[in-house]
């Protein structure tokens, strides 16, 4: 399977004053094929948005490439990255502040077109009517503003506007951890059938495993701006294989009866370390049950463990 | 059996809006014993975090006021107290964590100086007493080196750790009712477990009844000793957590329950959805609020609000499909 996106050893580093780097992406690897969905799950600060600017091209890039299909997107400058915009888009997590609110919002969902000079300006309107039914909002709402319609209403909005470029590549970071559950699942079924029908390759960030299990087809688990392990979906959750990735399956709640457990789960004790000063070994070995001298020594690199499965541990 | 810490009967609260009356709260009723966790759970607006500041006698008044019914806590009614009274309570024997670590607490002031300050407001002890009190929460929350944190400012503390110090401010005065309202929204899952097996630990030792105030069901089945499901402003379903989860009676709570996302489920199936969103609550008919989205929906349903109908001991919804004793297929 040809692979639409390519990040290697991708970098980005934060300068924070004279106290040193801020590591917030630090030698990221992945690969996403045509039409697939990789998630990336990790705690605050692991880098995950970042990662996600990074590809966005809204973030700095230190070091490492990304490739588009091709076109090298870390590298590209100026009119060269505007008209390459059309190919990644991105839905961010709030549907408040992410939606212009002095704009109605069939302006909102046109402006990409306008701006990037895409098809017929006659023609823009009629797109922005096809879009608003692609993601299940009446034609007719594109004249109301943002603040009229409600916050699963606003993120369908958002991916309109996603959509607006025909783009290969949708990038959303943390799409509906800010709906309510009921309202959650219709912008993920939503956001499942447009892959269906238009094949679209998607980089899904979130924090609920649940909801990565159910959108994406292969996991990344980013722990302190590195990947510690990555698998495909099911098999992540079937055997997950670093501590940590363990420690975050473990301490997610679970409805099923058979995995329902009473006065909260295993712990991972304590928060991760700065990214200012980061130990020498592995990242995780502060807080790891398992770590040996070897671990706070010797940094961890990713290896395949079994089929698809990569992780980056010194006792796997 | 003990009696409840807290007994809620038929409250009512009204807001008077530009659109007419909204019924914020209509007929709300449950009691929670000591050392019982209760969770409210519902989406945005259904009142839950209503229900909390009535307790606590916050409704913001106006344009909210509590109109109806009764809130006993250890038998007296908070709502005929007077404002002094109920102060003395507040942070006392009823204390309150919320959602944002960061905006519910005081950046110009030590961790230390906030917790000495709620104890010396409902205890006659000396500054000294109070800062030892203070460092003694802060280790029994589990942050270490208590007597350093105990000097920190809230922004030099991580997510966790700052919602740690709420809750050692929370329990100072040994509450005997802990409102918990969505304590762990903003924290991590692993961050969040810690939290919960902390609250879970300190009811089982201290006997504080917990209300918990999610819209995770998750967390309900983690920390739950019952539920009740709160839709526009009504308690729809309430019973013990295990019940209500594994044979929810009202269309809403199933629906609800079949659309959060599983790790353990079938990935390839779409997500079963409710369909449409929660009315306003200025324009709710005589009938049964969720009717328009109910799946199972009759005519009858329109005429008139619900009545609960036991499901088992305990365990009730007000829902007119539901016969006595038995569960819809």
């Amino acid at each position: 399977m040809s692979q639409l996106l390519s990040v290697r050893d991708l970098k980005v580093h934060f300068p924070v004053g004279n106290r040193g780097t801020v590591h917030a992406v630090d030698g990221v690897d992945f690969t996403i094929p045509h039409g697939k969905t990789l998630g990336i799950v990790g705690e605050s600060g692991s880098g995950k948005t970042t990662t996600a600017l990074a590809i966005m091209r809204l973030a700095p890039i230190t070091g490492g490439e990304i490739d588009l299909d091709g076109t090298p997107i870390s590298r590209i400058q100026g009119e060269d990255l505007r008209r390459a915009r059309t190919r990644f888009q991105m839905v961010f997590q709030d549907p408040f502040s992410s939606l212009n609110p002095r704009d109605r919002v069939g302006r909102i969902i046109r402006q990409p077109m306008d701006l990037l000079g895409l098809g017929e300006p006659s023609d823009r309107d009629t797109r922005v009517e096809e879009l608003l039914q692609q993601v299940g909002l009446r034609p007719e709402l594109k004249s109301l503003y943002p603040h009229q319609f409600s916050g699963g209403q606003r993120q369908r909005i958002g991916l309109a506007r996603a959509l607006a470029t025909r783009p290969e590549l949708i990038v959303f970071d943390e799409p509906v951890s800010a709906l309510d559950v009921a309202v959650q699942a219709q912008v993920l079924n939503l956001i499942r059938r447009l892959q269906r029908e238009s094949g679209l390759t998607y980089l899904f960030i979130s924090h609920d495993l649940g909801v990565v299990r159910h959108i994406c087809d292969e996991i990344a688990v980013m722990y302190l701006g590195q990947i510690v392990e990555r698998a495909p979906a099911a098999q992540i959750f079937a055997a997950p294989r670093h501590p940590y990735t363990q420690a975050l399956i473990a301490a997610a709640p679970s409805l099923a009866p058979e995995h329902r457990r009473r006065g909260g789960g295993a712990r991972l004790q304590g928060d991760p370390p700065s990214p200012v000063n980061l130990p020498r070994g592995c990242r995780f070995a502060s807080r790891c049950r398992l770590a040996i001298d070897e671990c706070r020594q010797v940094m961890p690199k990713l290896r395949e463990c079994s089929s698809g499965q990569v992780v980056a541990c010194h006792l796997v | 059996m003990t009696q409840p810490v807290l007994d809620i009967r038929n409250l009512k609260v009204d807001f008077m809006t530009r659109r007419g009356v909204a019924h914020v709260l209509d007929d709300v009723s449950f009691t929670v014993a000591p050392g019982e966790l209760l969770a409210i759970v519902g989406e945005s607006g259904c009142g839950k975090s209503m229900t909390a500041l009535s307790v606590l006698g916050l409704v913001p008044t106006p344009p909210g006021k509590v109109v109806g019914g009764s809130i006993l806590f250890q038998g007296r009614d908070l709502a005929q107290l007077r404002r002094s009274d109920m102060r003395k309570i507040r942070g006392g024997d009823i204390a309150m964590i919320f959602q944002e670590p960061m905006t519910s607490l005081n950046p110009v002031f030590t961790c230390g100086e906030q917790i000495a300050e709620a104890v010396r407001l409902h205890q006659n002890v000396s500054p000294g007493a109070a800062h030892a009190r203070a460092v003694e929460m802060l280790r029994a929350v589990g942050i270490p080196e208590p007597e350093l944190r105990a000097n920190a400012y809230p922004h030099q503390l991580s997510g966790g750790m700052r919602q740690r110090v709420m809750i050692a401010m929370a329990l100072s005065c040994q509450p005997r009712l802990l409102i918990a309202d969505e304590p762990t929204t903003a924290l991590d899952v692993t961050v969040q477990a810690q939290i919960f097996s902390l609250l879970d630990e300190l009811r089982h030792k201290t006997g504080t009844a917990i209300v918990l105030i999610t819209h995770d069901m998750g967390a309900v089945a983690e920390m739950a000793d019952k539920v009740a499901v709160m839709y526009a402003g009504r308690i729809i379903e309430q019973g013990p957590a295990d019940a209500v989860l594994d044979s929810p009676g009202h269309p809403y709570t199933r629906g609800l329950l079949a659309s959060i996302p599983r790790v353990y489920a079938d990935p390839d199936a779409d997500l079963p959805e409710i369909p449409g969103i929660v009315p306003a609550l200025t324009d709710l008919g005589r009938g049964c609020a969720f009717e328009p989205r109910c799946p199972l929906a009759i005519n009858a349903c329109h005429a008139a609000q619900p009545r609960h109908v036991a499901m088992s001991a305990n365990h009730s919804a007000a829902c007119i499909r539901l016969k006595t004793g038995e569960v819809l297929a």
